[in-house]
């Protein structure tokens, strides 16, 4: 009985009680909030999502029907070069090729060109890591513990300098474009600036520090496939030059899909190209380089206008709107049956 | 004392011991008469000389509570099962990727090798796809939710501190709280099928009380109040007042002051009732300090009578081998034992012979009821008309009765009957007949006094807790040591057993055969289908083979209950007899094994264990529990009562068995639908993360490239997605704790593991499917041959990255978020939080500063800035979480509006029982309407008899028994002084 006796609470002051504090959380009654699916919110989630993607779509896809499109498969027109330069040692070749097109309607606005490649798998993973960050940041560092082979060095030690199956392989068909004006050719004024990133173009590459850009690189040769060494990509203008190229950079920033289409120029709206291009006959003038017939390639010239949701794929107009009727639809079926239910859940009340 | 003990090695026999003590030369046997197990309670002596034989795990005890075995639970097995389907599943994939790269490094990647030539040392596709087997085992294997395990168990960890901190289930009187003392065993508290229970300790609280009783056709117990209806007896109930009886017990509570006023007016037969029971026992009284007076009874109904007695003023007060002291009314005499009739478990009475001090002979007896009217004087026939009346009241109540009689002796006859018996008991042959015929010869002609009735006080709320159970679908098995009279009294006091029931079954064959019998003639009213060839289960064990097969549940056409001895239940255990009882068993709604050996308890638990696909639970208080509890799947032990043995072996461990259905119904329903969630939960995201990587494999020539960032890839389990899962699988609850006590149906679809299984991981993983193809392809759409709305490209690797990773985690958190059904802060922190975090993280990872001096680490410098900031990322990004949870949220309603399951409806019957208000607490008082009768309950063995008139137990007389007086006793006092 004396040993029971201890136990009453009267002694408490003694032995601290064992008895777990009075908590919400302890005691598991956090207040919360238990939101449930009753037939209100499933109803409204989605008639109003119905709505809403159905009326997006609708926006997504007129705007991208607004956009103005000219895409141009040049890997056939140009059969001639494709078919000399599927045999490599004619590299020192030069090859043009013209291809003409018309535009029944002026395309107003902002122009864009752009160059397209076909199962060109940028985003193979040897291929995507195939760099050197750090060569590109101007810093002197040992490429050979980069990713870069077997584009590191050639025999004689020399490093290559961009490194990499990247830079390596670097679209260089240079393409521009000509109005043809009644009897006279236009060269159609483009810019090859601005065309990347801020980011890519201020931080992510810079050249070597040195007097001047070919001492900079002094000591590194061209990329093999490279017609020329990475200090004369653009010898006209200091800014665009070496790694800073915006044709290099754009080039670097590797596409997620063996499809795809990188900025080129953009139309530099002066002169009769102030409000865009004007209707009438035009010539795509290219020196075809870049070799793409070897494993089944294609390359596209494109000139587009852009809108707020971009360009003229109509993918997300027409998801949006399949989705958004399709959310309606079940909306109302649910309805349908949430009616027929309690009809008869009243039925057997009865 | 020099001596030697030759003895058997430790074995599990309780009831066997073989050995010699030899001791200067002469040899003494040792048998199981001069044992003692472990864990009893020597009585009636100061001191004594013992000699340990064993000790710990030697002990017979320890030896009986079987071995310790590591528990898991059918989740953790589940698991292990799963994780190497996923394992079978990740080999696949990599399989058919690396067979895409053979293909793809043939067809395309041979021709590409111009601006990408193969790496050093691979010349064939075939190699090439060789090694992409690896890669891609690298690249899928979060695909393998290595986490699991580790959040697994800090989920049941956070689980089981939820029972240690429930005030639910904090017994304030002896200070104990619940205590989880597994904590991996949670989420099988929510599929308990079967209970095993101790009896003593667990359902009752081992403590007799003078409830009620009948004297010369009147019963007293009840109260009433002015207009003459019943009163409820609670707290608030005045008790009697026993202030007058300065020896009196103030525990002792009675409430109608009736008796009292009938022995205050020296009614004769009521103090002649109350002398009888002062009288007739074999209880030993201990008064260490004067006027203290503790009895020692081998059973406690004995107690109580004899403390019934005490406080309504006929204090027995001592006993000596000849005589008995009894306080009456403040005057004490004594009275002269001349001779103890003993109780045993055929007579099922006991008598003494006394004479009190005026000279009168008189027997007094106390026995169970069927026996003793038979041994009525014809004159007492109306009297017993009535007695029956009130005994039949008092079973209906579920007390033991007892019926208590008198017969006064002529002096010449009992001198001859006293040497007789002295003949007899010394008798060298057939002595117990001998007695047992002169105790019938005596006990004849008697005089009814009475009844007593004694409430084996169950513990608080037991009733309503099996019932409460009972609707969860949980079946009930008693396992007790005690025997089948008491034990299936205790039965239909807690409403185990009534009178509703179609049939109880006894089982109680000494042959083998009996057994079988017995068990199949119940097996054949409850079902006799199953007899038929054409029964299922017939034909599926008519086959030999080695494999332990599960018997399916079967239904019986009705309710029936089981009662199994321990003796038939050695029998039933063996071999052939296993399935029998197993069959049988299970038909029925409650079974009961009384005379059980502790070992005998653990096999009763293996065997449901083994025939039974079913989570069982065992529940005790004592040492002899040990073994079920160790046995069972989960283990529960009684706390707070002496021993510790039952909550030492056990898994979790609270002081009444009330605590068992908050337990079960809301522990244990929570841990084990916060467990289902969260697994659902966590291989859905594993699935939807990593398979979008196989089906970029499609897309980027089967060249193992990722999807994601790598640093995305590291951070996605473990920061992004790792605390709004462990908060919904902390704090989650569908409905409230009183809710799930009200509605114990909800507690079935755990049992039926209808909320993980299989067949719910199929349905994660093609969910995991259909969201990884959503968010590979939208947006693979929305970037394919588009621009920027600056006219910039859009589709590089490093924006699809951040747009895919982006889409992925915001689709994970609305999902998490359309799982959790209880919101806490801490739910709102952790999923806003890890949004956040995230964006931060990105935001930081991809600033120029990073880039600058991790320039390796960090090349998606600027990605996130031009990314994010376009309008049809977003899209893509809304419609990727349109379409992932859309379909989610419409299939949950329509299923739950189409083909509701039956929790479906209860949850549908809560949410309308909310709108109005909260249910009064259901406090109806479980009503039963037994006609079954009498419980007679002394000890299991024979009594005491004997041994008071050897006088062997006898300690020196203590010095206040001879004084009537309340006087504090000068002699002791002087003594001590010395």
């Amino acid at each position: 009985i004396e040993n029971k006796m201890s136990f009453l609470p009267q002694k408490e002051g003694k032995h601290p009680s064992r008895c777990p504090d009075n908590s919400a959380f302890k005691q598991q009654k956090l207040p919360a909030w238990k939101p449930q699916l009753t037939t209100a919110t499933v109803l409204s989630t989605f008639f109003l999502t119905g709505a809403f993607c159905l009326s997006v779509g609708i926006c997504l896809i007129l705007s991208a029907n607004s956009v103005r499109e000219v895409q141009i498969d040049y890997s056939d027109r140009c059969s001639d070069c494709s078919k000399l330069r599927e045999n490599s040692s004619n590299w020192n070749r030069e090859c043009h090729c013209s291809v003409n097109f018309t535009l029944k309607e002026d395309i107003l606005g902002d122009v864009f060109m752009y160059y397209g490649l076909e199962n060109f798998y940028q985003n193979h993973r040897r291929y995507v890591i195939s760099r050197s960050d750090a060569q590109l940041l101007g810093q002197n560092v040992n490429i050979e513990k980069s990713y870069c082979t077997p584009f590191t060095m050639y025999r004689n030690g020399t490093p290559m300098a961009p490194c990499g199956a990247i830079a390596n392989s670097m679209f260089n068909d240079t393409i521009d474009l000509f109005y043809n004006l009644k009897s006279s050719v236009i060269q159609v004024p483009l810019l090859k600036t601005g065309n990347s990133w801020w980011t890519d173009k201020n931080v992510k590459f810079r050249n070597p520090k040195a007097y001047n850009l070919s001492s900079a690189f002094a000591g590194t040769a061209r990329p093999p496939y490279w017609w020329k060494p990475v200090y004369l990509l653009d010898e006209e203008d200091e800014r665009n030059n070496g790694y800073l190229n915006d044709d290099f950079i754009i080039w670097m920033r590797v596409s997620a899909f063996a499809t795809f289409r990188n900025l080129y120029r953009r139309v530099h709206r002066i002169r009769q190209f102030a409000d865009g291009l004007p209707a009438g006959n035009y010539t795509f003038h290219i020196s075809y380089n870049f070799p793409v017939t070897k494993f089944k390639g294609r390359k596209h010239v494109i000139l587009s206008t852009v809108v707020w949701s971009g360009g003229s794929n109509p993918f997300l107009g027409i998801a949006y709107v399949v989705s958004g009727a399709a959310a309606t639809l079940t909306g109302f079926v649910i309805t349908a049956i949430h009616l027929k239910l309690r009809k008869k859940k009243t039925y057997f009340q009865k | 004392f020099t001596g030697e003990v030759r003895c058997e090695a430790p074995n599990n026999k309780l009831d066997k011991f073989t050995g010699t003590l030899t001791l200067r030369g002469e040899k003494y046997a040792l048998d199981n008469e001069k044992m003692l197990l472990r864990g009893c309670t020597i009585r009636n002596t100061e001191w004594c000389f013992g000699l340990v034989i064993y000790a710990g795990p030697d002990t017979k005890l320890m030896q009986n509570s079987g071995k310790t075995t590591f528990k898991r639970t059918s989740i953790d097995r589940l698991m292990n099962v799963l994780v190497l389907v996923i394992f079978a599943f990740l080999a696949l994939m990599c399989l058919i990727l690396a067979i895409g790269n053979g293909i793809w490094e043939h067809e395309k990647g041979y021709y590409f090798q111009v601006y990408l030539p193969w790496a050093e040392g691979v010349t064939s596709a075939s190699y090439s796809g060789f090694l992409m087997f690896w890669s891609y085992v690298i690249i899928l294997n979060t695909v393998v939710p290595i986490s699991l395990y580790v959040s697994v168990e800090i989920i049941r960890l956070g689980n089981s501190f939820y029972i240690d901190w429930d005030r639910k289930m904090y017994y304030p009187l002896n200070d104990t709280p619940a205590q989880a003392r597994t904590t991996t065993l949670n989420e099988e508290l929510g599929q308990i099928k079967y209970i095993f229970s101790d009896k003593t300790g667990t359902l009752t609280q081992n403590i007799m009380c003078f409830n009620k009783c009948s004297i010369n056709g009147k019963s007293y117990g009840d109260v009433y109040d002015m207009s003459g209806q019943r009163i409820e007896i609670n707290e608030n109930t005045e008790k009697v007042d026993f202030s007058y009886n300065q020896l009196a017990d103030p525990k002792f509570a009675f409430y109608d002051h009736s008796l009292v006023e009938a022995v205050k007016l020296s009614d004769v037969p009521t103090h002649r009732f109350f002398r009888l029971l002062s009288l007739c026992h074999t209880v030993m009284p201990e008064e260490k300090k004067e006027g203290n007076l503790v009895y020692q009874a081998q059973s406690p109904d004995e107690g109580a009578l004899v403390t019934a007695a005490r406080n309504f003023g006929f204090v027995f007060r001592a006993r000596t081998p000849e005589t008995i002291t009894v306080v009456e009314m403040g005057e004490t005499k004594i009275y002269k034992l001349l001779a103890i009739l003993d109780f045993n478990n055929v007579r099922k009475r006991m008598s003494v012979i006394v004479r009190s001090p005026e000279g009168d002979l008189t027997l007094y007896c106390k026995g169970a009821d069927t026996i003793l009217y038979e041994l009525l004087h014809s004159s007492c026939d109306s009297l017993k008309e009535e007695t029956t009346e009130h005994l039949n009241e008092f079973a209906g109540e579920g007390l033991r009765t007892l019926v208590v009689a008198y017969k006064n002796l002529d002096e010449d006859y009992f001198q001859d009957w006293i040497r007789r018996h002295h003949e007899a008991s010394t008798a060298l042959e057939g002595r117990e007949d001998k007695l047992s015929e002169l105790y019938e010869e005596i006990e004849k002609d008697l005089m009814l006094l009475g009844a007593t009735a004694i409430e084996d006080k169950l513990q608080d709320g037991v009733p309503q807790t099996i019932e409460t159970l009972a609707k969860a679908n949980i079946k009930i098995w008693v396992l007790t040591g005690d025997k089948q009279e008491t034990a299936m009294n205790i039965g239909y006091s807690c409403n185990l057993l009534n009178d509703d029931m179609d049939d109880v079954f006894i089982i109680e064959g000494s042959t083998s055969d009996d057994v079988l019998n017995e068990l199949r003639n119940a097996r054949k009213k409850m079902k006799p289908d199953s007899f038929l060839d054409t029964d299922e289960i017939n034909i599926q064990f008519g086959k030999s083979s080695k494999k332990p097969k599960i018997l399916p549940d079967e239904q019986a056409n009705g309710v029936y209950g089981l009662v199994i001895t321990g003796h038939s239940l050695a029998y039933a255990l063996e071999g052939n007899l296993e399935l029998e009882l197993v069959r049988t068993a299970c038909m029925c709604k409650v079974v009961i094994c009384c005379r059980v050996t502790p070992l005998q308890k653990a096999q009763v638990v293996e065997l449901v264990k083994k025939y039974k696909k079913a989570v069982t639970l065992a529940i005790g208080d004592g040492a002899n529990d040990v073994s079920m509890i160790k046995t069972a799947h989960i283990g529960v032990g009684i706390s707070g009562q002496e021993g510790m043995q039952a909550v030492l072996s056990s898994d979790f461990s609270f002081a009444q068995f009330r605590y068992l259905q908050r337990l079960l119904l809301v522990h244990g329903r929570w841990s084990y639908i916060r467990m289902c969630k969260f697994l659902k939960y966590f291989f859905y995201k594993n699935f939807a993360f990593t398979l979008v990587h196989f089906w970029y494999g499609f897309f980027s020539g089967f060249s193992a490239q990722t999807v994601y960032d790598e640093w995305f890839i590291t951070l996605y389990n473990l920061v992004y997605t790792s605390l709004p899962v462990l908060g919904m699988s902390l704090f989650d609850q569908d409905v409230g704790d009183c809710w799930s006590m009200l509605f114990p149906q909800l507690y079935v679809p755990g049992q039926q593991n209808l909320y993980f299984n299989k067949m719910v991981f199929v349905k994660c993983m093609l969910q995991g499917i259909y969201s990884s193809l959503i968010l590979f392809f939208i947006p693979y759409g929305a970037m394919y041959n588009t621009m920027r709305s600056d006219g910039k490209a859009i589709a590089d690797y490093q924006s699809f990255a951040l747009m895919a990773q982006t889409c992925l985690l915001i689709v994970v958190s609305v999902q998490i978020g359309l799982d959790t059904s209880y919101w806490t802060v801490v739910n709102q922190f952790f999923i806003w939080g890890s949004l956040s975090v995230y964006f931060a993280i990105t935001f930081t990872m991809y600033s120029d500063g990073m880039y600058m001096i991790f320039t390796a680490s960090f090349p998606f410098v600027g990605t996130a800035r031009n990314t994010l900031s376009q309008p049809n990322v977003w899209l893509a990004i809304f419609l990727s979480i349109t379409l992932c949870v859309l379909p989610v949220v419409g299939f949950r309603f329509l299923k739950a509006q189409l083909k509701p399951t039956p929790s479906d409806k209860v949850l549908l019957k809560i949410k309308e029982a909310k709108k109005r208000p909260p249910p009064p607490s259901p406090k109806r008082r479980l009503r039963r309407t037994s006609t079954r009768r009498s419980g007679y309950a002394f000890s299991h063995q024979h009594g005491f008899g004997a041994l008071i008139m050897s006088g062997r137990n006898m300690r020196p007389k203590s010095p206040f028994a001879t004084t009537g007086t309340f006087s504090p006793n000068s002699d002791k006092h002087k003594q001590k002084g010395l």
